[in-house]
């Protein structure tokens, strides 16, 4: 028998949580829409390798299904992968972490920030974030009780943190400083001695230096340096990082944070709870990209390279000033000139020539006037967009 | 490696404005290092890979594996460059194991194949004996793979 009752009519959004109701939409969604919309568009608005895994990474992973490796692992992930990423930094970074209290291996790096959010801040306690930047910054430390603190950095100063641009934000309440370097979207990096221009600031305020490092191994000057290389820093870094960009293994979803075993406990503590671990398969496959997947990493890392001359000079040359990205795979072209807002002349250039781009304040409210442009297609792609912008701003 | 050589192993229509674009260098110093490169013999042709199969013109190749006998006066270089002059021959290697030369021919059709191998190769003097394998189907050539599909598309725009 069926019994009727009376109910008052169902509002779903009275049962959505005040943080994530007020939590800002991301900026992207509303372009991706759009673009979605266009057939044959040419986009630099991915934020991904263009290049399949590996090839020698995909036989691998097919060979642990085949064996049956299927089970959940170790919640810090296995034990052969957190030795591999100890072994990687080792040789990347020149600092030792042990695999057995200062490895955790994350779905991906975004599970990783946020973990890193979560395990560190009190409700209220503030954190600095630079932008412009990745967008889940900014909602992961909302959602974790804290509150951002957003500066800007600037053309003028290579879009790298200075002591300037922190000291005004920093209160007593200041808990932590996000870096992400090389930097998404403006492909900047931050040199040893840049690094080291903070350092004094971040001890004297007992910061904690959240680094995200994911576009470490893409660092065409130089060699990436990171913040917990200076003296006396590894304690009060975490680092974040992971092979999707490195390895082109976004998909897979293998991150993993490096640190002080209280911090990185406190992580895995919550990691234990809702994640359990990282996904076995994608694990295997990892273990294979850090022990034999140099050669390949380095031909992609090149052709990047080759792509970032040929972009960033086509740029300069068509009247987009852009500064040289020394790292990642994005160009940061400024439009000011154009008098049109970043918006604006993202969605023009969209409907008018068919070219997607990234309207750079999605990245912050300093990234306005700016474009984010991805190099991660292929160079005929990229000539093709060029002439298009070209056509673009000769119409202006 | 030389970074001109390997962006023209890829593209050999890679003009020397292109070249210089992704090596941040001029195009006339480009330009001028080709020159060299083709004047040195470093660069030998300039050429296509072509699926033949999807062309459908229909041509046959076998490889063909040869002993040789070799010649108190003569080595292996003279065998050899006497086979590659013919011009249904594509490739002559020395190899290492059971046999002494590789050998690809293309003919346009098996019986082409067979009896250019009987007539004007097996009888060469130093060649000892031939094998000849035919080639069914090509899956990789010159690096690259013939049979590939189409990668999985991206979302076209991510954070």
């Amino acid at each position: 028998m069926t019994i009727l009752r009376e109910v008052p009519a169902w509002n779903a959004e009275a049962h959505i949580s005040r943080t994530v109701r007020d939590l800002p939409p991301s900026g992207i969604r509303r372009f991706f829409d759009l673009v979605n919309e266009m057939d044959e568009a040419i986009s630099l608005g991915v934020g991904e390798p263009d290049f399949v895994t590996p090839w020698h990474v995909r036989e691998a992973c097919i060979y642990s299904l085949e064996s049956g490796y299927t089970s959940y692992t170790s919640n810090k992930g296995m034990p052969e992968l957190r030795e591999a990423i100890a072994d990687f930094t080792k040789e990347q970074l020149g600092l030792d972490y042990d695999p057995g209290d200062q490895i955790l291996v994350t779905t991906g790096v975004s599970e990783a920030v946020d973990l890193a959010f979560r395990a560190t801040l009190n409700p209220g306690d503030e954190v600095i974030v630079p932008e412009p930047c990745y967008v889940a910054y900014v909602p992961d430390i909302i959602l974790a009780g804290g509150v951002p603190r957003q500066i800007s950095t600037r053309i003028d100063d290579g879009f790298r943190v200075t002591p300037e641009s922190i000291m005004p934000a920093i209160t007593e309440k200041t808990k932590a400083l996000v870096l992400s370097y090389p930097n998404n979207p403006t492909g900047a990096i931050m040199t040893r001695s840049d690094l080291e221009s903070i350092a004094d600031l971040v001890v004297e305020h007992d910061l904690l230096v959240i680094s995200d490092e994911v576009y470490g191994m893409l660092t065409y000057s130089g060699t990436h340096a990171s913040f917990a290389q200076l003296d006396g820093m590894s304690e009060r870094t975490i680092i974040l990082n992971g092979l999707s960009k490195s390895h082109a293994m976004t998909g897979w979803r293998i991150g993993y944070a490096l640190g002080d075993p209280m911090l990185i406990g406190a992580m895995t503590k919550i990691h234990q709870y809702t994640m359990l671990c990282a996904p076995i398969m994608s694990q295997m496959a990892a273990i294979e990209a850090l022990l034999h997947g140099e050669e390949e990493m380095l031909k992609m890392k090149h052709e990047y390279n080759l792509r970032r001359r040929l972009f960033v000079s086509g740029l300069n040359r068509i009247g987009l000033p852009c500064i040289e990205p020394q790292g990642a795979f994005y160009a940061f072209p400024s439009i000011i000139d154009t008098g049109l807002s970043s918006e604006a002349f993202a969605e023009r250039l969209l409907r008018e020539q068919k070219v997607a781009v990234v309207p750079g304040n999605v990245f912050g409210q300093s990234g306005e006037g700016f474009l984010r442009c991805s190099y991660a297609t292929s160079r005929e792609e990229l000539i093709e967009a060029l002439d298009r912008i070209e056509t673009f701003l000769d119409k202006l | 490696m030389n970074e001109i050589l390997q962006i023209l192993s890829e593209n050999a229509r890679a003009t020397p404005a292109e070249i210089a674009a992704l090596l941040g260098r001029t195009e006339e110093d480009v330009a001028r290092e080709i020159k060299e490169l083709e004047d040195s013999g470093v660069i030998r042709k300039y050429i296509t890979i072509i699926d033949w199969e999807k062309a459908s013109e229909g041509y046959v190749y076998a490889v063909i594996e040869l002993k040789v006998a070799l010649q108190r006066s003569t080595g292996y270089d003279s065998v050899a460059e006497r086979i590659a002059r013919f011009s249904e021959v594509q490739s002559v290697r020395l190899i290492s194991g059971d046999h002494d030369l590789s050998v690809t021919v293309r003919g346009k059709s098996m019986r082409d194949v067979a009896f250019f191998v009987a007539e004007k190769i097996a009888p060469l003097e130093g060649v000892q004996s031939t094998c000849t394998h035919f080639i069914l189907k090509s899956y990789k050539e010159h690096g690259v793979i013939l049979t590939d599909k189409p990668k999985p598309k991206r979302l076209v725009i991510t954070a």
